[in-house]
This record gives C-alpha cells, sequence and structure tokens, in this order.
C-alpha cells in the first residue's frame, strides 16, 4: 500500500506555488522563444481565471468546457474551475462542431475555453442550439479583432474581472479552494467512444490524485525532470501525466510551439518520460525506416549492422539473461555509432522512461524501442480507470504483457474472460447516465470489456475488445489487433482493419500511408494524382502483398490473411470511422464497408464503390473508385506460403 | 468580411492619375485613373497582358510612366527609386519568388527588415552594443510575422528547400517584415491548390486586420478576389475599364464581355 495525499489537485498546485515559489512550472514556445512560467505566476493565473469564473456565476458542480491546443491557458482554465469546485471536460481541438456541440450539451457547460477563431467559429456556429452558456472565452486573440458576439471574451480580460472581483471578496477564494473535498469530481473525460458515441467519465480528485500517487510510486520523477505536453489534454493519459502525476512531482510541463513543431521542440527540451499512445510511436519508427532506406549505402549498412546487435541485446534482455561480455561490447559500439545519435534526433535522449497507452503497441515496434535502448514500456488502463491500472516495471518487461497492477490496484479475469479492475482510480460513473454506469461498474469492478488473461509471471495479458476476439474455424481463439499490428509494423501501412471469426478465413482493408508510399512510388519512378490513385497502383499492391506476407509469415496458417484490398480513402475521424484518439471504430468501419467486406468474401477480384467524404469545412462529397482484391492463396496448400517465404528473405 | 460602401469614400491613401505607360509602341497602361483607399484589400485584376504588372512595377519604381502621377499619402512618387519607395512604406512580392533560396526563412525575414536598420557598418560588423539591441528588435518583429503568417515549423529551412507554397508564404512575410503601409502582392496564389489558396486568403485577411496593412493584390482566382477585396479594378488593353466594389464590377457587362466571358456570368450573379 502506498500513502494517497488527502487534498484536492487545485490544492497541490497551491502547495507547489509555496513550495517551489520562482521555480520554473510551465514553459511554451511563443515567437521562438521558449517562455517561462514560474509555480508563483501558474499559481496567480488560475486563482484571477477562477474568481473571473465566479464573478461570471460559475458555481460549484458546474462543468466548464475547455477546447484548444496545449497552452498554459488550459490548464489554467482547470485548475481555476476546480478551485471553486467547479469540473473541467476537455474536448479534442480537432473536432468538428457536431461533435462539440454533443460534448458541451451532454456536459451542460456553464462557460466555454476556446483557443482560437478555429475554435470560437465552431462554438459561434453551434450558439442558437446551446442552452446556459454564460462566456466564451478565447486566449488567442488573432483574427478575432471584428467579433462582436456579446458572449465572447478575451483569457485576460476575464482575469482581470477576477482580480478586482477578488478584492471585493476577501477571504471567498480561500474559502472555495478548502471547500473542496478529495470524493469531488475534478474531471468530465470523454471515452475514445470506439463503440457509439463517446460517455463523459467522472473522475474526481481522488481517483486522479491515487492514479499519479501509483505510477510515480512505481516510477519515480524528480521536480527537475521535464516533460513536453504535447497529446491533446482532452485525453485521459495526458492528464495523467501533466495534471496528476504533474502536480504532485513538481516537474517542469513544455507545450510545443505549434502543432507542426512537436518534434523539434520535444528535441530541444529532451524531456525525461514521454506518455504517448502507440501511433506516435509507430510514426516516429517509419520516419527512421524511411530516411534509412533514403540513406547512402555505407551509413545504411552501419545501422543494420547496429540494429542486429540492438536486437540481440532487446531479445536477451527480454528473456531474463544476463547478456555475454562480447554481446556488451558489441552493443556499445552500436550505441556510440547509431543509437545515441538516433535517440538524440527524435528527442529520446534523455528520456528515463517511456509508455505507450491507449491501444495496443505491435511486439515489432516495442523490440524496436528497446534495442536502441528507449525504456519504453506497455501500460493498460482505461479513462475509467482514471488512466492506468497495469504497468511494465523496469528490468521486468515482456512486449506480449502489459505487465503487474499498480499497487492499490486489484485487477481479476472474469469467469467470461472479461478483465475486472477494482482500485482508488476507479471512476464513479457517467455524467448524468446511471444506465451505463450500472452496467459499468458492479460491487466497485470495473468491466473493463477486454478480454485478457495473467501468465505464470503474474503479468497481465490483454487479447482485445472482448467483442473483437474471433475465434478462426479451428476453434483458436485470435486477436484481430494483433494481426493489425503486425501490419502496422511496415512503414507503408498506416492503418488496417482485419475480418475474420464470422467469415471462414482472414482478410484485411488497408490504408496506405500517403507519405511513405508517395516517396516511395517517386523513387521508384512511379507517377500518381491522389491517394486513391496511388492506392489501386499494381506496383503498390505488389509493395504492399510483400508485408502482408512477412505479417503472415508469423501467424498461425488458420490466422493469416488470405485477401486484402488498399482502400481508397483514409480513415478519418471527421467521417467518424476513427476515434479523436485514432482507434479505428471497427463495427462502424464494417457496417459503412459493407460492400467491400461482401467482395473481400465473394469470387471478385474487382468492383466499384461509391463513397461520401466529409471535408474539414463540413462539406461532403461522393467518389466512385474501382477497388482491386489481392489474393494471397490459400494458406492451407503450402506451397505459396513458401514462395512468399523466399520473397520476403 | 463585410464590403464597404461606394458611398462616403474617406480620403484616399494612393491616387492613381492619368498614368501612362508605354515600350516603344506597345502602350502597356493608357492613362489609369483609380484611387487606393487605407485599410482597404483592393483587387486588380484582367487578362494576360493587360497592364496588371505594369501597374505594380509603376507603384514600386520599377518602370518609370511616361505621363501621369502616382501620389502616395499626397506626395508623387514617380520618379523615386525603388529604395526609397518601400522606405515610405511600400511592400511588394513577386509573381515569381524573388527570395534568397540558400537562406534560411529568419534570414530572409530579416533581410525585409533591413530597410529599418541603423547602426553604421562598425558597429554592425562587431554585433555589439546598438547593432545587438536593433537586431533583437527587429528580430522580435520577424517573429511576429512568423507566428501570423504561421511558418514555425520551419523558421531555420533554406528557403529552396521549401515547397512552392510555403516559399509564396515566406516571400509575403518578407514583405510584410518591412512593415509597410501599403502591400503590394502580384499573383499571391498562382499555383496553389485549394488548400493553400484558402489558407493565403486568411492570411491576407489577417494582415489587413491586424496591421491595418492596405493591401492591393493581382488575382485570377475570381473566387478568392470577390470574397476578400472590398474593391477591384478592371484592366483590359492597358485602360482600366470598371471600377468598384465586388458586386458592381461583376454585373458591369464591360467587365462580363471582356474577362469573364458571357458563361460565367449566370453562376457570378
Amino acid at each position: 500500500m502506498i500513502q494517497i495525499p488527502e487534498t484536492t489537485l487545485p490544492r497541490l498546485l497551491f502547495q507547489n506555488a509555496e513550495r517551489f515559489g520562482n521555480k520554473v512550472a510551465l514553459r511554451e514556445k511563443d515567437f521562438g522563444i521558449w517562455q517561462t512560467v514560474t509555480w508563483r505566476q501558474f499559481a496567480d493565473h488560475v486563482r484571477a481565471f477562477a474568481m473571473g469564473l465566479h464573478a461570471l456565476g460559475v458555481r460549484r458542480g458546474d462543468v466548464i468546457a475547455i477546447i484548444g491546443d496545449n497552452r498554459p491557458e488550459w490548464l489554467y482554465a482547470e485548475f481555476a474551475a476546480q478551485s471553486i469546485g467547479a469540473m473541467s471536460i476537455g474536448v479534442y481541438q480537432d473536432s468538428v462542431a457536431e461533435e462539440v456541440y454533443y460534448i458541451v450539451s451532454a456536459a451542460e457547460a456553464r462557460v466555454i475555453v476556446a483557443e482560437d477563431q478555429e475554435q470560437v467559429d465552431k462554438i459561434i456556429e453551434i450558439w442558437p442550439r446551446l442552452n446556459g452558456v454564460l462566456k466564451v472565452i478565447y486566449y488567442e486573440p488573432k483574427g478575432m479583432r471584428n467579433y462582436t458576439q456579446p458572449y465572447l471574451a478575451h483569457f485576460p480580460s476575464i482575469e482581470e474581472l477576477g482580480r478586482a472581483y477578488d478584492r471585493e471578496h476577501p477571504g471567498l477564494f480561500e474559502a472555495e479552494l478548502a471547500a473542496g473535498k478529495p470524493d469531488d469530481v475534478a474531471i468530465l473525460s470523454t471515452t475514445s467512444g470506439t463503440t457509439g458515441k463517446p460517455k463523459l467519465a467522472m473522475l474526481t480528485h481522488r481517483n486522479l490524485i491515487s492514479q499519479g500517487a501509483g505510477l510515480l510510486s512505481v516510477d519515480p520523477l524528480t521536480p527537475d525532470d521535464e516533460f513536453v505536453s504535447f497529446l491533446p489534454l482532452a485525453w485521459v493519459g495526458e492528464q495523467m501525466v501533466t495534471v496528476a502525476a504533474g502536480m504532485q512531482c513538481g516537474f517542469t510541463i513544455n507545450f510545443p510551439e505549434s502543432a507542426n513543431t512537436v518534434q523539434e521542440n520535444i528535441r530541444e527540451i529532451g524531456p525525461r518520460v514521454m506518455f504517448s499512445p502507440p501511433r506516435i510511436w509507430e510514426n516516429m519508427l517509419s520516419q527512421v525506416q524511411v530516411k534509412i532506406q533514403d540513406s547512402t549505402p555505407l551509413k545504411r549498412a552501419i545501422f543494420e549492422w547496429a540494429m542486429k546487435q540492438g536486437y540481440e541485446m532487446a531479445d536477451t534482455r527480454f528473456g531474463g539473461r544476463k547478456p555475454s561480455l562480447w554481446l556488451r561490447l558489441r552493443y556499445a559500439l552500436a550505441r556510440l555509432l547509431v543509437f545515441e545519435m538516433l535517440k538524440d534526433h527524435l528527442g529520446l535522449r534523455f528520456l528515463k522512461r517511456a509508455y505507450t497507452g491507449g491501444a495496443a503497441l505491435g511486439p515489432d515496434v516495442f523490440r524496436f524501442y528497446h534495442a536502441i535502448g528507449v525504456n519504453l514500456k506497455q501500460v493498460y488502463g482505461q479513462t475509467e480507470s482514471a488512466g492506468l491500472s497495469v504497468i511494465h516495471r523496469d528490468g521486468q518487461i515482456k512486449f506480449q504483457t502489459v505487465g503487474t497492477p499498480l499497487p492499490n490496484t486489484q485487477i481479476r479475469i472474469a469467469e467470461n474472460g472479461e478483465i475486472l479492475v477494482k482500485s482508488p482510480s476507479v471512476f464513479v460513473g457517467y455524467y448524468k447516465n446511471p444506465e451505463a454506469t450500472a452496467e459499468t461498474l458492479e460491487d466497485g469492478w470495473l468491466h473493463s470489456g477486454d478480454a485478457g488473461y495473467f501468465d505464470e509471471d503474474g503479468h497481465l495479458i490483454v487479447i482485445d475488445r472482448a467483442k473483437d476476439v474471433m475465434t478462426l474455424p479451428d476453434g483458436t481463439k485470435f486477436s484481430p489487433q494483433f494481426i493489425e499490428n503486425k501490419l502496422k509494423f511496415s512503414p507503408y501501412i498506416k492503418e488496417a482493419v482485419v475480418f475474420g471469426g464470422d467469415w471462414p478465413f482472414v482478410t484485411a482493408m488497408i490504408n496506405i500511408d500517403f507519405a511513405n508510399v508517395g516517396k516511395w512510388a517517386e523513387q521508384s519512378q512511379i507517377s500518381y494524382t491522389t491517394y486513391t490513385d496511388l492506392a489501386q497502383k499494381p506496383q503498390v499492391y505488389a509493395l504492399i502483398r510483400k508485408d502482408v506476407e512477412r505479417a503472415n509469415a508469423d501467424l498461425p496458417p488458420a490466422a493469416r490473411i488470405r485477401r486484402f484490398l488498399l482502400l481508397h480513402k483514409e480513415l478519418d475521424a471527421d467521417d467518424g470511422e476513427l476515434t479523436r484518439t485514432r482507434k479505428v471504430r471497427r463495427r462502424l468501419v464494417a457496417q459503412r464497408y459493407q460492400e467491400i467486406v461482401d467482395a473481400l468474401y465473394s469470387d471478385q477480384r474487382e468492383f466499384e464503390i461509391e463513397t461520401t467524404i466529409t471535408y474539414q469545412d463540413g462539406r461532403t462529397a461522393l467518389i466512385k473508385t474501382r477497388l482491386r482484391i489481392e489474393e494471397l492463396g490459400d494458406p492451407s496448400t503450402s506451397t505459396p506460403m513458401v514462395a512468399a517465404r523466399e520473397v520476403t528473405r | 468580411m463585410a464590403h464597404r460602401d461606394s458611398a462616403a469614400l474617406p480620403t484616399p491613401q494612393m491616387e492613381i492619375d492619368h498614368v501612362d505607360l508605354s515600350f516603344g509602341g506597345v502602350r502597356a497602361l493608357l492613362s489609369v485613373t483609380f484611387n487606393i483607399y487605407p485599410g482597404s484589400i483592393q483587387a486588380i485584376i484582367g487578362p494576360n497582358g493587360a497592364g496588371k504588372t505594369s501597374l505594380l512595377n509603376c507603384i514600386s519604381g520599377l518602370y518609370r510612366p511616361q505621363r501621369g502621377q502616382i501620389r502616395f499619402e499626397s506626395r508623387n512618387i514617380i520618379g523615386l527609386p525603388p529604395h526609397q519607395i518601400a522606405r515610405l512604406g511600400i511592400a511588394r512580392s513577386f509573381q515569381n519568388i524573388e527570395l534568397f533560396r540558400h537562406m534560411t526563412v529568419v534570414d530572409n525575414l530579416m533581410l525585409g527588415r533591413h530597410i529599418h536598420m541603423r547602426s553604421g557598418i562598425f558597429s554592425g560588423g562587431l554585433y555589439w552594443g546598438r547593432a545587438q539591441r536593433e537586431e533583437v528588435k527587429h528580430r522580435e518583429f520577424v517573429e511576429q510575422v512568423i507566428d501570423l503568417l504561421e511558418i514555425q515549423s520551419i523558421r531555420k529551412k533554406m528557403v529552396g528547400a521549401l515547397s512552392y507554397g510555403l516559399q509564396k508564404r515566406v516571400e509575403l512575410g518578407r514583405a510584410l517584415a518591412m512593415n509597410p503601409r501599403l502591400l503590394l502582392l502580384d499573383e499571391p496564389m498562382a499555383g496553389m491548390n485549394t488548400e493553400e489558396k484558402e489558407d493565403m486568403a486568411r492570411f491576407i485577411l489577417d494582415i489587413n486586420e491586424e496591421y491595418g496593412t492596405t493591401i492591393v493584390l493581382i488575382e485570377h482566382d475570381m473566387g478568392v478576389v470577390m470574397d476578400i477585396s472590398d474593391r477591384v479594378a478592371v484592366l483590359e488593353f492597358g485602360q482600366l475599364i470598371a471600377y468598384g466594389t465586388p458586386a458592381e464590377v461583376r454585373n458591369d457587362p464591360k467587365v462580363i464581355d471582356a474577362y469573364l466571358g458571357r458563361e460565367h456570368a449566370l453562376p457570378l450573379v
């Protein structure tokens, strides 16, 4: 058991302001310079904005919504709301107006904090349908000069209002801050909504604080450590590290300059800890793979040699064996020649630990990071458990597992194989949705909806969403996600949706990675016009076929992909095909592309399809395309597979 | 964007007054007369060879008209060399990108500040005292331009390595770095795709709103012109054939005949 402080998040912040005073709390790159905010200034902003909210009429139990990129003001607004007993809800900044409407109205937000013109425009669009919103507060004034809506206000003006209100009501802030209880709801967090509309999970101060305490007890950090906050603060994973762990540890939180400069900014800061969903790690790896292919034969040879040493070292460690002196020497050379520089370029050089969570990360990606010496750990958890409940411990990393439960956390496998979680971090229910709460929470046990089991070392193995686990014709249970992750190891494959289970064999719908395949096409002198055109090139089919065969080689025969096709459009969150955390909404995709799925299981080799696509500005268009299906042959007859393996080697 | 009314016009910032320009026997501009109002966005349109770029070149001092006057804030600028016109607060971008390809984006933008630098060769060479303070001040201004045009991620990149759309944006940035009161843009959206055009249109509006800069642009994309300009001047064979708000111009039969063509008349109205 570990001790969990009986307090609230804003009280932790004000303690830090006392403790650290003029030490840097936040850093934001603006006008090309890292601008700093000390703990004292941080607390002052929070106090001013909290009093501003109170002056506007926000009271205990109200909700404020925040939509925008990660900036200091995002945190000011969140802590300000919590200081006066209100809750905050983050909305993913790339949400379309309709999604914003759904969340803001479901949460009955009283105030909306919207970053800039782009976000304010969405609110203005849905304004006539909103009820009870007092103010819309923006913090990036660019382009806002000619907006005259009376409900709009600039962030500093509300802080100014709050400072005046604070002077008129002495002691009010202290009283409000002290009135907060650990079991008050601190944030509403949207679930990713892979199966339907997102739900709003209520997380209390205790939930988040025990989460942060648990994480820090396993992997301690110091106030001198650096963290780059670049994933949406609406995501529970980012809240967990930035807010829950950040306030208890007091490390410096850095915000990148813009979405396009994240990689560069990470490199400048050299963070000590990173927490990212698999997509980020996959992207970084794809970048490395592509750049290496672009480089000179000598460099490529050195890289390949180093990677061989790296993989050998990683596998030795995964196996719990001690590396021999000879291996250690070779690895040291590989580090010197390649890994240190590689990590420096990726901004991973000073990492103590890195985490991946939110979805499963393919084992090949996992091995890669360990080979280059990044201590990447898998974690497992969900929004409803405030982020994570199971984590790899240093030195006990097995890439097929997600590790062992955090302190204070109990994990049980139900009779139907479902993973159940009980801990102080398990949420108190969905906001204004008792039916959904009753389905998910039973006697304090959280029903995760994931299927899993424990291995001989007590490590949890997560198979997949219980609903998605498929039973192959020969009776074995299999996870489509596992196959998808194998495919996504290829730099040319961005997304894959695997079908099986109800069908006689396994097929896959694949999204090519436009940037990487495009580059490959340029080098191979293949001309193309659009994504659709590129995806249907026979040469691209041949390229992807090689990667599918490579993935197949490691799979049991019944789970091998027999047919695949390259989708004519990218799966997109704006079309509702991905969640805002970029997970595939499998059932919706299967429904929407019913025709394609049917075609995959028919004897057609080519067919025509019409799809509606939604542009960024909300317009829709119809596209008509011919799609080709690639057949890989029946794996039960061994000859074609042998041929395929030869190709791969 | 609300279009301002034709009535109640403020004092013009620039008056183009009966300007004639000819190259030997070719008469590029024929007695062109119209006003440019402070804080507005004005477009110059017309078929190829109508004299649009020639007119811009006359304003920026590259060509010298044979007759007429161009008055900027009541002062005739015809005959002034380009660098003096730039000092008066008139900046321009070019139809074909004219940047230093082997310099970084920041360096190209800093060059735009050059006309405002006061320190001499000595302190500049030593980068000491006033020169250093000046450099910092100018860099701050350049950073505001970078922020406005959202080019933070390419700040330190060589211009030559950038995509065409981004180079166009950098060129706009360099003109803007001069902190002009009048900005001349020669086809800022030529060769761009729809998304890049939308971005550029938004930047032009932002510049106009944020800095109150008067903008004169030559553009072929009628959608953009009609959407963002307050006033449109139409040239044909060196003559001004129409001048007014977008609504007035697009309904003008002469313009429809000469430039938009009959078949465009319907969808535009």
